[in-house]
């Protein structure tokens, strides 16, 4: 297990840009109940309606009073769903309207609302957070003691506990706006029946409603407030890089274990990692003692492992011999800085016996701050060694046996043995009842040895009278080796247990690895992976991966084809969220399958779904470790076949474009060879006579010149594969040389060259800008009418810098500008008389795109013409170089 | 100039050393020819030739290794004649030695131009000329001064530097690394801004239009020429 990293600064950064094109959310707090937060929340939301916000309402309690329902009319209320359960129809906000009806803003009352069973999500904040997800801002009311991490300390004072809770994570990124009423006038209010108080807890909230709990509350609501400013304050600080004084590097670990009280320790974890702005982790030590655990304490451990990782804490288990070395051997290898740990009552006896785990960990884990949270309730059971070790009757018997072999033999050979010699005899059975059956056999191994011994071999026989002093001690000691032996062996044989565990473990994760390695493709590595995980589980498995039409089944164990719609929802939620859903998980629990996602740090790559045909747990607490090590690893698995796939795909990319590449150097070669003869024989000709058949030669030679140099350029555009050397280069140099190497065609036309020398230098291929340019200034010369001047002109502007060319002539079809990049395109209307390839264009969009240009293409006013333009982002502008001359 | 000059035409296609051949002859020079990597080898020790127009793609070996076996057998300037018109071809073969490009298909009088630069001696050679003059402008590499017919342009120590490069071997090619190296000397590589900067100043100063430069002229990621040098 990896320990818990610093949280970097760059993470600050990401949570305000994930917050960006997410809803926000507001949360009115209130202390208690009556203090008016639906009010002001609708109040707000009549404001927002007023500034021209779309508000709707999604679900709001007026509980009658009319002041409030007169703020939710003007309201466009969205209308609840009704729920059937258990015979009576519960209205549920309706998550799916509101998506559909998408509002700017939508109020939501009551965030700690549990919705109704078979909702989409138990609880309303999770129906919150998905309509954040979708963009919509909501506002919300809560009341302090629904905080999570609050919830102990709220009912520590009240004696109220309430069950619906909400994360603090939720509130974390919320503005929050304390709706404050001083104590007297709330229970002025709650006199005059202005506060809703629904009658079964009548009397329960007599006592909630005293001043004095009041004012705690109150206090509470407005110190949770002020932390959420701070968090946010923080958050911008570290995402601005402002400079700032801020607890860095700390790093909390809170030990876990079965306790009915290590729920409360993990809020209390989650109040100081909160105040150290500190990232956390529950550490659970797996001790040889938890073999014994029954059904009742692995729930509360997973319990309170469930509530760490929900309130933001990574989860650790690790295995060791005892709750000490584990911890100590987790807090250094994690490097941690602050160490949470629970302190029971135990006894003065038992801490003098055993030395307090407290001290010792202050001791020993130097250069960790150890806080110690009081556990209320009962000590863990340290000795509790239940029926094994009381050994089964065939051990009491074969112990018995034993003793009377050894008295009968010991009486057979006492002739020639002393006394203290039989009492020698006697360790022997004693010894092996301790290694064999456990301590209390053993026990019973010393009491009849020292019996028996007493009894048939010292003086006076026949009696269990002593005479002799000396021989009490022989008894003693007897029974002393009784115990020490069996303490022993006890140890060692949990010290074995725990290792065969670890080593069914690894074993375990070894073979999974095995059968993973032996896939051939990703079709057989999925299926390998279900079934495995199935045999280790024994459980029914199937895994998802993301298509377009939601989730694909892609592989099951047994084989399996089709998911129903529930268990499809929750595989897609998984993939869509990268968190668990379905059965015994926080969504769609009515699904019967409980799916993990499958995640590497950038996405979700699949999902694993696992069923039980019976209603236990679908997966122990205890497999709850390996289950995340075969997943980690399914995960590794998966994503190193697709690299490989990847990989193999690239050398057979690379591979073809070698051999485009060779094809097409040898088609450039036959090709230019014979038009450089033709040429070249033309031009001594022109040089002996003059002949208008020459000339005639001579400009269709130019042109299929011009026609092969763009066809090879457009196989290259065409393969996808241009390579580029790109480097600064100076707009003057390649306007000139792309000027110079088309002079032929543009002869009959001036050029009017606007490129100021002053502008920046850009980056670019070279080459292929300069045959952007080429076939630019082809173009112009070709539809330009005769005579009229071609312009050349470079613009700088803010964030950009655009060299155009403008030609004076019929121009391009209006609302058709674009096509004429298309290849083989050459739009009707236009002067077709002097031919072009209608590859031109498209070379030039094809070289400009490809060094990150943009190209438009436009009709210019007066006068009347076409204008092409290349803009380089400024991202392509070179800064001028200042110390160039030193 | 003496027009007795020998070249040596090394290309495969006998269609195109028939062309050269007549184009060089009527230009005044003596020819000779070989067809293949290896001929050219045997015929350069009894042409004795003063420039090679090489192509590169040869049946027995790539042009490119020639390059370099001619250099040893031979002080003739080697004029690269090639179909072969990526960047990095003109590159390498500069780099190996050759002194100029032309990519087929080519215009015989530019090619013609590049033979008569690849024939004249290095500027400021002992024993040879000090100055030239290019479209008015008169480079003297011994005084170390620039002028344009009475009055002496002043260029700052970067500028004259370049500028005197491009001038030792008017109307060939330079690369950007050579200027680069024997300019900034360290650390050339991420300097080409920095030359582009200096030649850009050079031009306000120099040229009768700077935005359409005729003294110092660009050669496409290559490098630069000084054109207009009359003989």
């Amino acid at each position: 297990m990896k320990p818990p990293s610093d949280r970097p600064d760059p993470e600050a950064f990401l949570r305000a840009a994930a917050q960006e094109g997410r809803g926000r959310l507001k949360v009115f707090l209130g202390a208690a109940p009556g203090v008016g937060k639906t009010f002001e929340m609708l109040r707000e939301g009549a404001e927002r309606v007023r500034a021209g916000v779309d508000v709707a309402i999604g679900v709001v309690e007026t509980h009658g009073r009319a002041e409030t329902e007169a703020l939710t009319r003007g309201h466009d209320v969205i209308p609840r769903r009704q729920v059937a359960y258990e015979g009576r129809t519960l209205p549920e906000m309706d998550i799916d309207a509101i998506l559909a009806r998408h509002p700017q803003l939508v109020l939501v009352d009551e965030l700690a609302h549990t919705n109704a069973p078979g909702s989409r999500h138990p609880k309303r904040y999770q129906d919150v957070e998905e309509l954040l997800a979708a963009g919509i801002d909501v506002y919300s009311t809560i009341n302090i003691q629904h905080i999570e991490s609050l919830n102990d300390v709220v009912a520590s004072f009240t004696h109220v506990r309430v069950r619906e809770t909400v994360p603090d994570r939720i509130l974390e990124t919320a503005e929050i706006e304390v709706v404050d009423l001083p104590p007297d006038e709330l229970i002025e209010r709650l006199k005059d029946g202005k506060v809703y108080v629904p009658e079964e807890a009548t009397r329960a909230l007599q006592h909630f409603f005293s001043k004095s709990n009041l004012s705690a509350l109150r206090e509470l609501a407005l110190r949770r407030a002020a932390q959420a400013v701070d968090v946010q304050m923080l958050d911008y600080l570290r995402s601005h890089a402002l400079a700032g004084n801020w607890a860095v590097g700390e790093r909390l670990v809170v030990a876990v274990n079965e306790l009915p009280s290590s729920e409360g320790l993990v809020r209390g974890a989650k109040r100081i990692a909160d105040a150290l702005r500190a990232p956390w982790t529950a550490l659970h030590v797996e001790t040889p003692r938890e073999q014994q655990f029954g059904e009742e304490e692995r729930r509360r451990l997973a319990a309170a492992l469930n509530l760490a990782s929900q309130l933001g804490a990574s989860v650790v288990s690790v295995p060791a011999d005892s709750a000490l070395d584990g911890i100590k051997a987790y807090v250094a290898e994690a490097r941690a800085t602050q160490l949470i740990v629970g302190k029971s009552a135990r006894s003065r006896l038992f801490e003098l016996r055993h030395g307090s785990i407290v001290d010792r960990l202050v001791r020993e884990t130097p250069g960790v701050a150890v806080h110690v949270l009081p556990m209320i309730g009962e000590a863990p059971k340290p000795a509790a060694k239940p029926k094994r070790v009381f050994g089964s009757p065939s051990s009491y018997a074969w112990t018995t046996l034993m003793v009377a072999a050894i008295t009968a033999g010991g009486s057979g050979l006492f002739h020639i043995l002393n006394l203290a010699n039989v009492a020698l005899l006697y360790l022997l059975p004693v010894m092996v009842a301790a290694s064999l059956f456990g301590r209390w056999p053993a026990l019973y191994a010393g009491v009849v040895s020292s019996l028996a011994y007493n009894f048939f071999f010292l003086p006076p026989t026949g009696t269990f009278s002593v005479n002799n002093p000396e021989n009490v001690v022989t008894i003693i000691v007897l029974l002393g080796v009784a115990v020490a032996t069996s303490h022993l062996s006890a140890r060692v044989r949990a010290q074995a247990d725990l290792a065969a565990g670890s080593a069914r473990q690894n074993a375990a994760l070894a073979g999974f690895l095995r059968q993973l390695g032996d896939a051939a493709n990703e079709e057989e590595l999925m299926q390998a992976v279900c079934a495995e995980i199935a045999r280790l589980l024994d459980v029914r498995t199937t895994m998802l991966v993301p298509s377009p039409d939601g989730p694909e089944l892609r592989a099951a164990y047994p084989p399996e084809d089709r998911l129903e719609t529930m268990e499809r929802a929750a595989a897609g939620w998984a993939l869509d969220k990268g968190l668990p859903a379905g059965r015994g998980s926080d969504t769609l629990t009515a699904s019967d399958w409980l799916f993990y996602p499958l995640k590497t740090s950038e996405r979700t790559i699949a999902v694993i779904g696992l069923a039980r045909d019976d209603a236990r747990d679908t997966v122990r607490s205890d497999q709850i470790p390996l289950l995340m090590s075969l997943l980690d690893q399914a995960t590794l698995a998966l994503e190193r076949m697709r690299l490989g796939e990847e990989m193999r795909g690239v050398a057979e990319l690379r591979e073809r474009d070698r051999l485009r590449a060779a094809l097409l150097s040898s088609v450039s070669h036959d090709l230019r060879t014979p038009l450089t003869a033709i040429l070249g024989s033309i031009a001594e000709l022109k040089h002996k006579e003059s002949n208008p058949l020459i000339d005639t030669i001579d400009v269709e030679t130019q042109r299929l010149k011009r026609f092969v140099s763009n066809l090879l350029d457009m196989a290259r555009v065409e393969a996808g594969a241009l390579k580029l050397g790109i480097e600064p280069v100076d707009l003057t140099d390649a306007v000139a040389s792309a000027v110079h190497d088309t002079r032929a065609t543009l002869e009959p036309h001036p050029i009017d060259l606007q490129v100021s020398p002053g502008l920046p230098l850009v980056r670019v291929d070279p080459q292929l800008f300069h045959h952007c340019l080429i076939n630019l200034l082809d173009n112009a010369g070709r539809y330009a009418d005769p005579d009229t001047p071609i312009t050349i002109l470079a613009e700088r502007s803010p964030g950009s810098l655009a060299l155009s060319i403008l030609d004076q002539g019929p121009g391009l079809p209006p609302g058709r500008e674009r096509e004429v990049f298309e290849t083989f395109r050459r739009l009707e209307g236009s002067d077709r008389s002097k031919g072009g390839t209608g590859l031109g264009l498209a070379i030039v969009k094809g070289f400009a795109e490809a060094m990150g240009l943009e190209v438009e293409a436009a009709n210019r006013g007066e006068p009347r013409g076409a204008r092409f333009t290349l803009r380089f982002p400024e991202a392509l502008l070179v800064r001028e170089p200042e110390d160039f001359d030193e | 100039m003496s027009n007795a000059a020998t070249i040596l035409v090394v290309d495969d296609e006998p269609h195109i050393r028939r062309l050269l051949n007549g184009t060089l002859e009527r230009a005044g020079y003596r020819v000779a020819e070989a067809a293949s990597g290896r001929q050219a080898l045997e015929v350069l020790g009894e042409a004795l030739p003063d420039v090679v127009l090489l192509d590169l793609g040869l049946p027995d070996r790539d042009g490119l290794e020639l390059i370099p076996a001619i250099r040893k057998q031979s002080k003739a300037a080697i004029l690269i004649v090639s179909a072969r018109d990526a960047t990095e071809h003109k590159v390498t073969a500069l780099d190996l030695g050759a002194v100029d490009y032309v990519t087929k298909p080519f215009d015989t009088e530019e090619l013609l131009a590049r033979v008569r630069a690849a024939l004249r001696g290095r500027i400021g050679a002992d024993g040879g000329k000090a100055s030239v003059t290019a479209h008015g402008v008169t480079f003297d590499l011994l005084d170390r001064r620039v002028m344009r017919g009475d009055e002496e342009i002043h260029l700052t120590p970067k500028e004259f530097a370049v500028i005197a490069e491009l001038a030792r071997f008017p109307g060939r090619v330079i690369t950007h690394q050579q200027l680069l190296s024997a300019v900034w000397s360290h650390d050339y590589e991420r300097h080409i801004e920095y030359l582009r900067v200096v030649i850009r100043n050079i031009r306000q100063k120099l040229e009768a239009d700077p935005a359409q430069p005729a003294i110092v002229v660009n050669e496409l990621g290559v490098g630069y020429r000084l054109m207009g040098v009359e003989n």
